[in-house]
C-alpha cells in the first residue's frame, strides 16, 4: 500500500478510536459524566493517540530505513564479481537496478545479473510493503484496544493527553536549536574536508581566488587558488556603498517621520517605504543589472570614465535601496523610545527642533542606531541575489567602485550551481565560504543585539 | 543688566542662522523620504514599462494546407504516425507558397525563422484531435518568432544597420507584406500564463514556476505554521525560565538574521546529501523555507500571545480549566489573528526567496509542469532569475512580466495581512 494511503487509513482508524473511546468512557460511567476523572473527549483523544502515534512512528522509521536495507540485501546477493568492483561502479550498478525497478532509463546494458537483481529488489520491496501495512494496522488496532480496556472511571486521561501535547510542544520548540546545530555541523564538516586539501592560513589570508581545479594534471588554467581576501574585499566594498546610500537616507527619513511629520504623512509614507523591504531580492537584482548598471556605465562613459558593466557601484547602490527600510524602521523605534522628558528639557532651554534632535535625541539614541546599522550591514553582507545578478565573477582586489568585484555569496552560488562532484575542493570551498559568512554575520548580530539591549536598559 | 542685554543680543543675532539651520535640516529629512519614494516609483515604473508588452504576443496568419502526402502518406490515421509526422514541413511549405520568389537556401531558412517552432505542435494537437482535417486547408494564427515579436513591438530598431540587428532586410520585407495584408497581429499572450519554461521565448510561460511555487508554499505552510505556533505557545506559556529555554530564544533571534543562502547550504548538506531526498523537488524547497520562515512566525505568534491579557487566563483557570484547556480554548483563539498575520508575512517572504533554492537545485531548466511535491520543479523567483540570465531580448520583457505577477501575489498577501490585522485587532 502506498504511504499516503496508509497515513489516511491511520487517520481514519484514529478517528474511529476517538469515537469508540468517548463512548466507552460514557459506558464505564453509566452515562454520568460527573463520575469520570476527565471529560469524555479526553478518553477519546487518549485512545486516538495510542492508535495513531506509535503506528506513525513505525511508519516513519520504516520508510527511512527501507531502501537502505533492501539495497544492502540486494547487493549481498549480487555475484561476487560485481560486488568486488570499486565503490563508484557499485553505486552506478545499484542506481541502474533502481532505475530498472522504477521503469526509468538505464545507463548501461542490462545483463541477466542486473535484471535478476532488479527482480529481487522488486520482490523485496513488495514484501516490505505488505509487511509494513500489516504491522502498522495491527499495531494501531492492538494498542487502541489495549487503551480502550484501560479506561476506568478514575483513569487520568486528561493528564496523559496533556503530557503528550507538552512533549509535542517541546519537540517543536527544539527545532530552532536543531536548525542551528544542523547549519553549524553541515558547513563545518564540509569545511573540515576542504581544509584537509587547502590549509586554513592559505584560505584566510591568500590574496588570490581562482577556484578552477584540474580534472587532469596537465590541464591549463587550473591554478586552484583559494584565498578569500579578494572576496571579502569585494563584499566589504559593495556593503560599504550600500551603507553609504542606506544610512543617511534611512536615518533622515526616520528622524523626519518620528519628529516632524504629522500623523497623516507618517501613516502613508512609512508603509510605502516599507514596501521596499518586501520586494524580493531577485527583483532588485534584475533592476540593478538591467536599469541601474547600464545607466551608471553610460553616465560614466559620458564623463570619460571607464566603468565595468558589472560595477560594484550598481550592485551596492541597489542594495542600499533595499536596506533603507531596515535602517529607517530600526532607527524609528529607537528614536521613539527616547523619553519625551529629554525633548521637553531641550525645548525648555530654547533649543530649536533640529538642535534638540542633533544634540539631545541623536546622542541618546546613538547606541540603538549603531545596533540597527550593524544589523543592516549583516544583511548587506549576506545578501545574495542582487550581487549574483549585478556583480562580477572575477575576484579583483580593488577599492575602485567602478570596477567589477565579486563577493562571498556570489562565489557560493557559482561554485554550487551546476554539475560537479560533491567532494572536489571546488564544491567544498563553497561550504568553507558559507562557514565564514555564517560566523561573520553571527558575530555582527550578536554585537548589534547586545548594543541594542544595553541601550534599552538605560531608560526602562 | 548690561550682560543680560548682551546675551539677548547674542541669542537674537544667532537666531536667523539657527532658523536657517532648522529649515535645512527639515529639507534633508524631506529629501530622504522623497528619495526613498522616488526609488520605489523608479523600480515599479522601470519594471512595468519593460514588462507590460509581454502580455501581448505577435501572431502570423497562415493558410496551411494539411497535406496527406506529407503527414500520413499511407492513410492509416494511426496515432503513432500522426504524432510523429512532419508538421514543421507543412508550415514551411505554406511559407514557401506564400513567398514563391524565395529560392536560395539561406533565404528560405530566414523565411522559416519568421514563425515559432511551436507552430508545429499547435498543428499536431489540432490534427491529433480531429484527423478529419487532413486534406483540408486551415487558416491558423501561429505565434511569430521572438525576433519578429520584438520588431513588431519596436524593441528592434528596423532602421539600424543590418549587421547589428537580428532581423534582416529580407525578413522585414516579408513582415511588411504580412502587415499590409493584415495577416500579422498582436493578441493576448495566453501561452505566458499556461506554459512551462522553454528555450523559445514565444513558447515560454510562468505556469510551471507558479505551480512549483504553490507546491513549495503549501509544504512550507503545513510545516511552519503548526511548528511555529507550538513553539510560541511553549515558550510563552509553559517554558520554565532556565538555560535551555534561554538557549532556544537566543537561537531563534539569531536564526532570524542568518543569511538565507546559509539555509540553502544546510538544505544541500542535510536533506540532499544526508537524507538523499530528490533534488529540485518542492518538498525540499518547502523544508528549507520552513526553517527560514519559522523565526518570523514564532516571533509574531509570541507577540500575539503576549497581547492576550492575563485576566482571560485567570478567569479560565478560575472556573477550573486546566492550563492546557485555558490555552487551547481561550488564549489561542484570541491570539489567532495575530498569528495568522505573522504567518502570511512569513509566507510572502518565502514566496520571494531565491538564494536558498538555487543551492538545492531548483534552478534546473524544467519544461514540464510539476504534478506533485516530489517532481523536479522551479519557482517564480528562480524562473525570473533564469530568464534574466537569458540572452534573448524577448526574455527581458517576459522577466519583467513575471516580476509583475510575483509582485502581484506579494501585494495580495500583504494586503490580506493588513486587512486581517485591521479587522481583528483588539485593544484590551
Amino acid at each position: 500500500m502506498q504511504t499516503s494511503l496508509l497515513i489516511f487509513t491511520l487517520l481514519f482508524l484514529s478517528a474511529v478510536a476517538y469515537y469508540v473511546g468517548t463512548k466507552r468512557s460514557l459506558a464505564v460511567a453509566n452515562g454520568e459524566i460527573k463520575k469520570l476523572h476527565s471529560l469524555p473527549a479526553f478518553y477519546g483523544l487518549y485512545t486516538a493517540l495510542w492508535c495513531g502515534i506509535p503506528a506513525l512512528m513505525i511508519l516513519l522509521l520504516w520508510t527511512i530505513f527501507e531502501s537502505t536495507i533492501i539495497t544492502n540485501i540486494v547487493i549481498s546477493t549480487l555475484p561476487d564479481a560485481i560486488q568486488n568492483t570499486e565503490a563508484n561502479r557499485l553505486t552506478l550498478i545499484v542506481n541502474d537496478i533502481k532505475n530498472l525497478v522504477s521503469g526509468n532509463i538505464v545507463s548501461g546494458e542490462v545483463n541477466s545479473d542486473i535484471q535478476a537483481a532488479a527482480d529481487h529488489y522488486q520482490r523485496l520491496q513488495k514484501i516490505s510493503d505488505y509487511a509494513l501495512t500489516v504491522l502498522v494496522i495491527v499495531v494501531a488496532i492492538l494498542l487502541s484496544t489495549y487503551s480502550l480496556r484501560s479506561i476506568k472511571i478514575h483513569k487520568r486521561a486528561r493528564n496523559a493527553v496533556e503530557k503528550t501535547i507538552t512533549v509535542f510542544l517541546i519537540i517543536c520548540s527544539s527545532i530552532a536549536i536543531l536548525t542551528t546545530i544542523g547549519i553549524v555541523l553541515s558547513v563545518l564538516f564540509e569545511s573540515i574536508r576542504f581544509f584537509q586539501s587547502v590549509p586554513v592560513s592559505e584560505f584566510l589570508f591568500g590574496l588570490e581566488w581562482s577556484p578552477q581545479t584540474a580534472i587532469r594534471a596537465d590541464q591549463v588554467g587550473s591554478s586552484g587558488a583559494f584565498g578569500v581576501v579578494p572576496l571579502f574585499a569585494g563584499t566589504m566594498l559593495i556593503s560599504f556603498i550600500a551603507m553609504l546610500v542606506a544610512v543617511p537616507i534611512g536615518l533622515m527619513a526616520a528622524i523626519y517621520l518620528s519628529e516632524y511629520a504629522g500623523s497623516r504623512v507618517r501613516a502613508t509614507a512609512k508603509p510605502l517605504l516599507e514596501i521596499l523591504a518586501g520586494i524580493p531580492t531577485v527583483v532588485y537584482g534584475f533592476f540593478a543589472a538591467l536599469t541601474i548598471a547600464p545607466y551608471i556605465r553610460d553616465t560614466g562613459e559620458a564623463l570619460g570614465l571607464s566603468v565595468a558593466s558589472e560595477s560594484a557601484l550598481a550592485a551596492g547602490f541597489v542594495m542600499g535601496i533595499m536596506i533603507i527600510p531596515f535602517v529607517s524602521s530600526l532607527s524609528d523605534d529607537v528614536i521613539n523610545a527616547v523619553p519625551q522628558s529629554l525633548r521637553d528639557g531641550a525645548y525648555g532651554m530654547g533649543a530649536t527642533r533640529s538642535e534638540t534632535i542633533r544634540k539631545v535625541i541623536f546622542p541618546a539614541a546613538l547606541p540603538g542606531i549603531v545596533g540597527g546599522v550593524l544589523l543592516a550591514a549583516s544583511r548587506a553582507i549576506g545578501e545574495t541575489m542582487i550581487v549574483v545578478m549585478a556583480a562580477g565573477l572575477a575576484a579583483n582586489l580593488t577599492a575602485n567602485p567602478l570596477e567589477a568585484v565579486t563577493t562571498v555569496t556570489v562565489q557560493i552560488v557559482t561554485l554550487l550551481t551546476g554539475d560537479q562532484e560533491f567532494d572536489s575542493p571546488k564544491t567544498l570551498a563553497a561550504f568553507a565560504l558559507g562557514l565564514v559568512l555564517f560566523v561573520v554575520t553571527l558575530a555582527l548580530n550578536v554585537v548589534a543585539l547586545h548594543v541594542v539591549r544595553k541601550y534599552r536598559e538605560q531608560y526602562e | 543688566m548690561n550682560s543680560n542685554k548682551n546675551t539677548m543680543d547674542m541669542v537674537k543675532s544667532g537666531l536667523a542662522k539657527r532658523r536657517r539651520a532648522e529649515k535645512r535640516f527639515r529639507i534633508y529629512g524631506l529629501t530622504a523620504i522623497s528619495l526613498g519614494l522616488l526609488f520605489l516609483v523608479l523600480l515599479f515604473s522601470s519594471i512595468i514599462s519593460k514588462g507590460y508588452s509581454a502580455f501581448l504576443q505577435t501572431y502570423i496568419q497562415l493558410e496551411i494546407k494539411i497535406d496527406e502526402q506529407l503527414i500520413d502518406p499511407n492513410g492509416t490515421r494511426l496515432e503513432e504516425t500522426l504524432s510523429s509526422a512532419n508538421y514543421a514541413g507543412l508550415i514551411k511549405a505554406t511559407l514557401r507558397s506564400t513567398f514563391p520568389e524565395v529560392k536560395k537556401r539561406r533565404a528560405k531558412r530566414a523565411l522559416y525563422r519568421l514563425v515559432s517552432n511551436g507552430g508545429s505542435f499547435i498543428l499536431r494537437d489540432m490534427v491529433m484531435e480531429n484527423p478529419e482535417l487532413i486534406g483540408t486547408t486551415q487558416t491558423l494564427w501561429i505565434p511569430a518568432d521572438d525576433d519578429v515579436d520584438m520588431l513588431m513591438k519596436g524593441h528592434i530598431d528596423r532602421h539600424a544597420e543590418e549587421d547589428n540587428r537580428r532581423i534582416k532586410n529580407n525578413q522585414i520585407a516579408w513582415i511588411d507584406k504580412f502587415i499590409t495584408e493584415n495577416k500579422i497581429e498582436k493578441r493576448f499572450n495566453t501561452t505566458f500564463f499556461t506554459a512551462g519554461d522553454s528555450r523559445d521565448p514565444e513558447l515560454s510561460g510562468i505556469w510551471g514556476a507558479a505551480v512549483g511555487s504553490i507546491l513549495t508554499l503549501v509544504v512550507t505552510l503545513l510545516l511552519s505554521f503548526p511548528i511555529g505556533v507550538a513553539t510560541a505557545v511553549y515558550l510563552e506559556e509553559f517554558a520554565p525560565k532556565n538555560r535551555w529555554t534561554d538557549l532556544i530564544e537566543v537561537n531563534i533571534n539569531n536564526l532570524a538574521a542568518v543569511p538565507s543562502i546559509v539555509f540553502g547550504l544546510l538544505g544541500l548538506a542535510v536533506f540532499i546529501n544526508f537524507f538523499s531526498l530528490p533534488r529540485s523537488a518542492p518538498l525540499i524547497g518547502g523544508l528549507v523555507l520552513t526553517l527560514m520562515t519559522l523565526p518570523t512566525i514564532i516571533i509574531a505568534s509570541r507577540a500575539a500571545l503576549k497581547s492576550v491579557p492575563m485576566s482571560i487566563r485567570e478567569a479560565a483557570l478560575g472556573v477550573g480549566a486546566s492550563k492546557m484547556q485555558t490555552i487551547f480554548y481561550h488564549v489561542l483563539p484570541l491570539a489567532m489573528p495575530g498569528m495568522l498575520t505573522g504567518t502570511i508575512i512569513g509566507m510572502a517572504q518565502a514566496l520571494g526567496e531565491t538564494a536558498p533554492l538555487l543551492m538545492i537545485g531548483m534552478v534546473a531548466f524544467i519544461v514540464d509542469i510539476p504534478g506533485s511535491i516530489f517532481d523536479p520543479s522551479t519557482v517564480l523567483p528562480v524562473q525570473i532569475f533564469l530568464w534574466a540570465d537569458s540572452p534573448e531580448r524577448a526574455f527581458v520583457e517576459r522577466t519583467s512580466a513575471a516580476i509583475m505577477v510575483l509582485l502581484g501575489f506579494l501585494i495580495i498577501m500583504n494586503a490580506l495581512a493588513v486587512v486581517l490585522r485591521k479587522r481583528f485587532e483588539r485593544r484590551w
